[in-house]
């Protein structure tokens, strides 16, 4: 039985709620035990390194300090878990650029103190959560977990592109096309769909401030889905969930495309593959209904929403009759 | 840092002053930047999915860099269409931390008021807002104040998107703060003192 400590990240408590509901339910048939890092906070996305340079590593390195001091009470642990992409490259980077450049650690110690914590940069293992599930639980593990194989279920492994690169720890089978997710999808029976474009960006935060930019780069992502027969994507990465679920529909919009590709956490898939039901694995509140898609592994997914009844005729608002013009001509001769 | 400049100051060929900002912004950097060693590949721009939309490529950017043209580099749209996917880092063969030069030169944008389109420098700096008042992001509270500052037309548009996140609880409509906010207010605090005198 391994300990970690878990650094969740903002997007866990609410565009991912999914993410972190399938982890909670994955960990007891896998008997994974994560603490989390208490009173963490914000590691600053791609924000703030934009902004400041100190700031933005103190901001980050506050989270470092905290787990060392938690870790040195669970003695023997020393391994901090991440499930967002973005927060494992955060914490990975500024615990190596404080060794590469001890200028810099020694800065953020200076600040750090202030708060009266300080970090000695090494003392941590930065780990993301795929890593944790095929390396450390093991691939063998897993497929012994699997009460309803996926087979049948056409899933593309997307990794994105920050959990792979820059890569300080050589964790990563490869940079570009690492095949972690797609062993760990076939552990689960799934017919996984080779997916060139695994590491390529999802538009990161330029949905929201170049949106054409990001729209062009999720639509080549779902196009290529779309056109290998993907039924569904499988993802490492709130970013990139939020990128292709939300913004699916306005990117549609934009290209005048009518694609539909749903996209879940590789954690949703686990737990769908260890036999427990959808609904507490967060399945539903993705934007693209991933419904159409489950149905081919006999996995029904509850309306969440009831469609609106169709409106019956002669039942909308109040409005004079349409009359053709013969008929209009016909009721003025009557006049 | 060896000073492989001197030679070119000398031959007239470049200005003193030129060369500084090669190296001021190397300096300014995480990590050991490595911007020096640049050998013009371009296998950067090769790299780039959102090359498309930049001003200049990260390789032309570089060259201006070591031309001195400040003004020119900090007004590029180039760092900030950069999407910090590291395809560029992990094929570059003298390993520059591109990615991370493209946040030094945002954030000297931003110190010099050089940049071209508002958008992005504001988004960060909102987003910054956020995490210094609440120590967590606040999606809600940046998606309204952003939207309506920089894109009200496409507010319509998003509607049945936002609906959508905060009916399925992906939303929350108030933020949630950290416990310890004066400590995080302390570090801050005394890490900008670091930054203005480093």
């Amino acid at each position: 039985m391994n300990k970690y400590l878990l650094y969740p990240g903002c997007s866990m408590e609410s565009s991912a709620k999914a993410y972190m509901e399938s982890l909670d339910a994955i960990m007891e048939p896998l008997d994974l035990h994560f603490e989390e890092i208490e009173d963490w906070n914000c590691c600053g996305a791609t924000e703030y390194l934009g902004i400041n340079l100190i700031p933005a590593y103190s901001l980050i390195a506050r989270n470092l300090a905290l787990a060392a001091t938690q870790a040195k009470q669970m003695n023997g642990t020393r391994t901090v878990v991440a499930p967002c992409s973005a927060c494992y490259l955060n914490l990975a980077k500024a615990d190596y650029y404080m060794q590469e450049r001890p200028s810099l650690g020694v800065k953020v110690n200076e600040a750090l103190e202030a708060g009266g914590l300080q970090y000695e940069a090494g003392t941590l293992d930065v780990r993301h959560l795929i890593d944790i599930l095929v390396y450390d639980v093991g691939l063998e593990t897993i497929r012994s977990k699997v009460m309803r194989s996926l087979k049948g279920l056409k899933v593309v492994p997307y990794m994105g592109c920050m959990l792979p690169r820059p890569d300080y720890q050589h964790r990563w089978s490869d940079h570009e096309h690492p095949t972690e997710l797609d062993d760990l999808l076939r552990a689960l029976g799934a017919d996984v769909i080779d997916y060139p474009l695994t590491t390529s960006c999802c538009g990161g935060h330029m949905s929201q401030i170049g949106p054409e930019t990001a729209f062009e780069l999720i639509r080549r992502l779902v196009a290529d889905a779309d056109e290998r027969g993907a039924h569904l994507m499988a993802t490492v990465c709130p970013m990139c969930q939020m990128n292709i679920d939300a913004y699916q529909n306005e990117m549609n919009h934009f290209f005048g495309t009518e694609y539909h590709m749903p996209i879940l956490f590789f954690t949703q898939l686990m737990g769908l593959a260890f036999g427990l039901p959808p609904s507490e694995l967060g399945i539903g509140t993705e934007l693209v209904s991933s419904r159409n898609a489950l149905a081919n592994i006999g996995v029904e997914v509850p309306l969440t929403q009831e469609p609106a009844a169709p409106r019956k005729k002669n039942e909308g608002l109040p409005m004079p009759p349409r009359l053709l013009k013969t008929q209009q001509r016909e009721k003025e001769a009557v006049k | 840092m060896p000073q492989m400049t001197d030679e070119r100051v000398r031959a007239g060929l470049a200005r003193e002053e030129d060369l500084s900002l090669l190296h001021e912004v190397s300096m300014k950097t995480a990590g050991v930047s490595h911007l020096e060693m640049c050998i013009q590949c371009g296998t950067c721009g090769g790299s780039c999915p959102v090359a498309m939309d930049m001003d200049h490529t990260p390789r032309m950017l570089f060259a201006m860099l070591r031309a001195g043209m400040r003004e020119e580099v900090l007004r590029s749209n180039t760092p900030w269409i950069c999407v910090s996917c590291y395809h560029c880092v992990v094929r570059c063969p003298q390993e520059v931390h591109i990615a991370d030069v493209m946040y030094t030169l945002k954030s000297m944008a931003i110190k010099a008021k050089l940049y071209s389109d508002s958008t992005a420098p504001h988004f960060s700096q909102t987003f910054v807002d956020m995490v210094e008042s609440y120590g967590r992001s606040y999606e809600f509270g940046l998606a309204t104040r952003h939207y309506l500052k920089h894109f009200p037309l496409r507010l319509p548009g998003m509607m049945p998107m936002g609906f959508g996140m905060i009916t399925k609880g992906r939303m929350a409509i108030t933020p949630k703060k950290i416990r310890h906010m004066d400590q995080l207010r302390a570090i801050l605090k005394c890490a900008k003192q670091l930054e203005l005198t480093s």
